[in-house]
């Protein structure tokens, strides 16, 4: 569980470091009077969302540590076979880091308003994200034709199960993609998608973050 | 319902909060039932808790009347008395008291302390509630299944969670583990909107060290419930993978009713560990909105400021962070490494230090207070006591070589019960009779009131008190019956009967309270808009009680701390949060002289106009 601890320690660190950066140290009983300002509301409305964001990825830091955690204590037992790792999962993580890369195109062109850039990146993005959950289906296919199935050891079990977590995750973000990219195509000004688009491009990239991580546990154990 | 509206100090229009956009319900339909308003989405959480609560209750007196009375009722056989034993369990600790205290209070709170108009994210909150309904019906439904509803208690610990011979392995394990991920999924989309609504869209001069603590509170544990609940949804959906498909995460090589299972090699440690990960931040996650909520109730009706407010913040930020790192000693006796029990009762014995730093502090607000032995004043006092008779116990099971031969006895269940049930409970109580008038606009009967409050507490204390003399004399948790036990005294089943004659009485008299919110909301006494004269700004609204945006046309500038009761030299003893410094000052000639005044703090020196 030491990796669970150092990651919780790690979330509620930054928690608490960021509270004393607020207010936290003041003395509120002598301070009556002072009203401090508030930020502009479109900014505001924007910091809603971006830290709700960021609350939804630590949730999801924490379940796949916690998942970490479980399949390092697990793999310290007896019945352990390390699986043999599908060349096509390299395949598959290039094509997400190209889905991370064209949702980042995506926000550049946002951000600068090129409408029929912002549509082919987005577009991009969604068509390989898609890929990548077929190719983790077709690494299952393959593993079954090898003889590794769910149930035949734990290595594989957790093989199966963090990939059809990671993928479930991934799907989630598609809908808030399919959002932005109906709303575009149904004539929407760039600047009005260029929050969700921003909001996606980064939860694209920690989902990359997570693969990379899983892929490597993966591959070495 | 009461209508009323009341006259207020001017409210000072901040350009920079423009009107929000409100979802404006059109329909019936959507204004009370797909609604998506924070107030009518707590009221949807408290009454399916409070409901679902209820059949919990009945379940424990079905327990009680087992071990009070053996061999008398046919109803009761071997099989229910286990599932009765785990879903009371279940049902109270997740379903009940999460549920109500974060979706509940924290839905009804949140947006009025904080002075906003709603939740940052009304659509998810809207459908947070939805999937908790979901949740509890597929608890609901594993009762009607082949089996019934799983009897491993309610840690499911495998192997015999899962495996034949305990009840309910058929559906029932199946539906429990699903309706606890639905559980968390549900929450995980309210505790999204607690957090982001906390730390984004507090009104104009409410920074974070002029929150009430009930916030704190609440915004502490929706953290710790955002983060320790996926420990719980990693071992369900493992869990389900074993029961259902066959894996062996959890599962050991065993025998089962005399053939060999198809599993092999699980680790059974595993699940507790990752159990206990959730399991006990989830114990703050219930304690520290109450916490929280005690905390404003005393300062209210003690008429007095918290007394040290910001070590109440900090001591919530402690304990949050501790509560990550006992979560073994709920294992001492699962055979570890005898270090890790040592660092584990080391880390259980400091999470105890701002614990009770925060009793210090409760029990210093009230001293010299002007103490109004309200109903929620009862309660609240009722809270302080239960705990810290709850907490002592704490520290005899926090020690291993304690632990160990109490381990699985009544004293754990007397522990836990004054600790996590009784004290939340009571401040649940404690926390309706306050808020009531401003949720409905009418007062709770204050004699039904006091019924209810010396009937249940000092009920539980003859339930509770007698379970710790059972546990020292060994009697084990979770038996359906005792028989001639060799090492139980005669007098044992003797102290069984009188506890279940008052858990019998206690279960009873929760009707008066039922009783008295269902005529009050009626025929109640019509509370005006601030009947306990509190600070915090929802007592402030134009309207009680607050109608669709919270705050009318503007919201309120807050000009001070929650905490302003008997200001020296203030024209009232409290002062509301957005009253601004120069409406307090009082005319010369009625000035009293401040440094004649026993109770002055020198730190308010600087307020002083």
């Amino acid at each position: 569980m030491t990796v669970a601890v150092v990651i919780f320690a790690t979330l509620m660190a930054t928690l608490i470091a960021w509270l004393v950066r607020q207010s936290v140290a003041t003395r509120p009983w002598v301070a009556a009077g002072n009203v401090p300002e508030l930020a502009a509301q479109e900014l505001r409305a924007r910091q809603v969302m971006r830290l709700g964001l960021v609350v939804l990825i630590a949730v999801i830091t924490s379940l796949f540590g916690l998942f970490i955690s479980a399949y390092l204590m697990r793999m310290e037992y007896a019945d352990w076979r390390p699986l043999p790792v599908p060349a096509l999962l390299w395949g598959n993580t290039g094509v997400l880091v190209l889905c991370s890369v064209a949702l980042q195109w995506a926000y550049l062109a946002a951000r600068s308003g090129r409408r029929s850039m912002l549509k082919l990146a987005l577009l991009g993005g969604g068509a390989l994200s898609v890929l990548f959950v077929v190719g983790q289906y077709a690494v299952w296919q393959q593993l079954n034709a090898a003889g590794h199935y769910l149930t035949s050891n734990p290595a594989s079990a957790f093989f199966f199960m963090l990939t059809a977590l990671h993928a479930l995750h991934l799907m989630g973000g598609l809908v808030a993609w399919g959002r932005a990219t109906s709303r575009l195509f149904g004539g929407a000004d760039p600047a009005a998608v260029q929050l969700t688009v921003e909001l996606c491009a980064v939860y694209w990239h920690f989902l990359l973050a997570v693969w990379v991580v899983l892929f490597a546990l993966l591959s070495s154990t | 319902m009461a209508q009323t509206t009341h006259d207020q100090y001017p409210l000072v229009g901040p350009r920079e909060l423009e009107e929000m956009e409100l979802y404006h319900p059109k329909t019936w339909l959507g204004k009370y039932v797909f609604s998506q308003d924070a107030k009518v989405i707590a009221i949807q959480y408290s009454l399916t808790a409070i409901a679902i609560g209820l059949v919990a209750l009945v379940l424990s007196v079905v327990m009680r009347l087992q071990l009070g009375f053996p061999n008398t009722f046919d109803f009761i056989d071997p099989a229910n008395y286990l599932q009765a034993v785990t879903m009371h369990g279940m049902i109270m600790v997740i379903y009940l008291l999460t549920a109500l205290f974060l979706g509940g209070f924290g839905n009804y709170l949140i947006p009025l302390m904080v002075g906003a108009r709603d939740m940052v994210f009304p659509y998810v909150n809207m459908l947070s509630y939805w999937v908790y309904l979901l949740a509890v019906l597929l608890v609901v439904a594993s009762f009607f299944v082949s089996g019934g509803p799983t009897g491993a208690g309610w840690t499911l610990y495998p192997p015999q969670a899962v495996s034949a011979g305990t009840p309910g392995t058929d559906g029932g394990i199946i539906l429990m583990l699903l309706s606890l991920c639905v559980f968390i999924i549900g929450f995980t989309m309210g505790g999204l909107n607690y957090v982001v609504t906390v730390l984004q869209a507090r009104t104009r001069g409410m920074t974070l060290m002029r929150l009430p603590l009930t916030i704190w509170g609440i915004f502490m544990a929706t953290v710790l419930a955002l983060l320790a609940f996926p420990a719980l949804l990693v071992s369900c959906i493992m869990m389900l993978l074993d029961r259902t498909l066959g894996t062996s995460f959890f599962m050991p090589a065993m025998t089962s009713l005399g053939e060999q299972t198809a599993y092999d090699g699980g680790s059974p440690i595993l699940w507790q560990h990752l159990f206990w990960f959730f399991g006990h931040p989830e114990v703050y996650i219930v304690a520290l909105p109450a916490f929280g909520i005690v905390s404003d109730l005393v300062a209210t009706h003690a008429r007095k400021n918290i007394f040290g407010y910001r070590m109440m913040v900090w001591a919530i930020l402690a304990i949050g962070g501790l509560s990550f790192i006992v979560w073994a000693h709920h294992m001492y006796v699962s055979g570890m490494n005898p270090y890790f029990g040592f660092f584990f009762a080391t880390t259980t014995l400091i999470i105890a230090v701002p614990t009770a730093l925060k009793v210090y502090n409760w029990v210093l607000t009230l001293w010299r207070g002007n103490i109004r032995l309200s109903v929620p004043m009862l309660f609240t006092i009722g809270f302080i006591f239960t705990f810290i008779n709850g907490g002592l116990t704490g520290l005899f099971l926090g020690n291993v070589t304690v632990d160990v031969p109490l381990s699985d006895t009544y004293f754990v269940i007397g522990h836990f019960h004054m600790v996590m049930a009784v004290s939340p409970v009571l401040v649940i109580f404690g926390a309706i009779y306050h808020w009531y008038p401003k949720i409905t606009g009418r007062m709770l009967d204050d004699t039904l009131g006091k019924w209810h409050f010396w009937i249940t507490f000092l009920g539980t204390y003859a339930i509770y008190y007698p379970m710790h003399y059972l546990g020292i004399e060994g009697l084990p948790r979770r038996y359906y019956a005792y028989g001639d036990t060799a090492f139980m005294s005669e007098s044992a089943q003797d102290v069984n009967v009188a506890i279940t004659l008052a858990a019998v009485v206690v279960a009873v008299a929760q009707i008066l309270f039922i009783y008295n919110a269902v005529r009050s909301y009626f025929k109640g006494r019509e509370a005006g808009s601030n009947p306990w004269q509190a600070t915090t700004l929802e007592w402030q609204t134009p309207h009680t009680p607050p109608r669709h945006g919270n705050f009318g046309d503007e919201l309120p500038v807050v000009y001070r701390w929650a905490y302003d009761y008997g200001v020296p030299g203030a024209r009232e003893d409290y002062i509301p949060q957005n009253v601004p410094p120069e409406v307090t000052v009082v005319p010369h000639d009625e000035e009293r002289h401040p440094e004649m005044d026993p109770h002055r703090d020198p730190a308010e020196e600087s307020q002083e106009l």
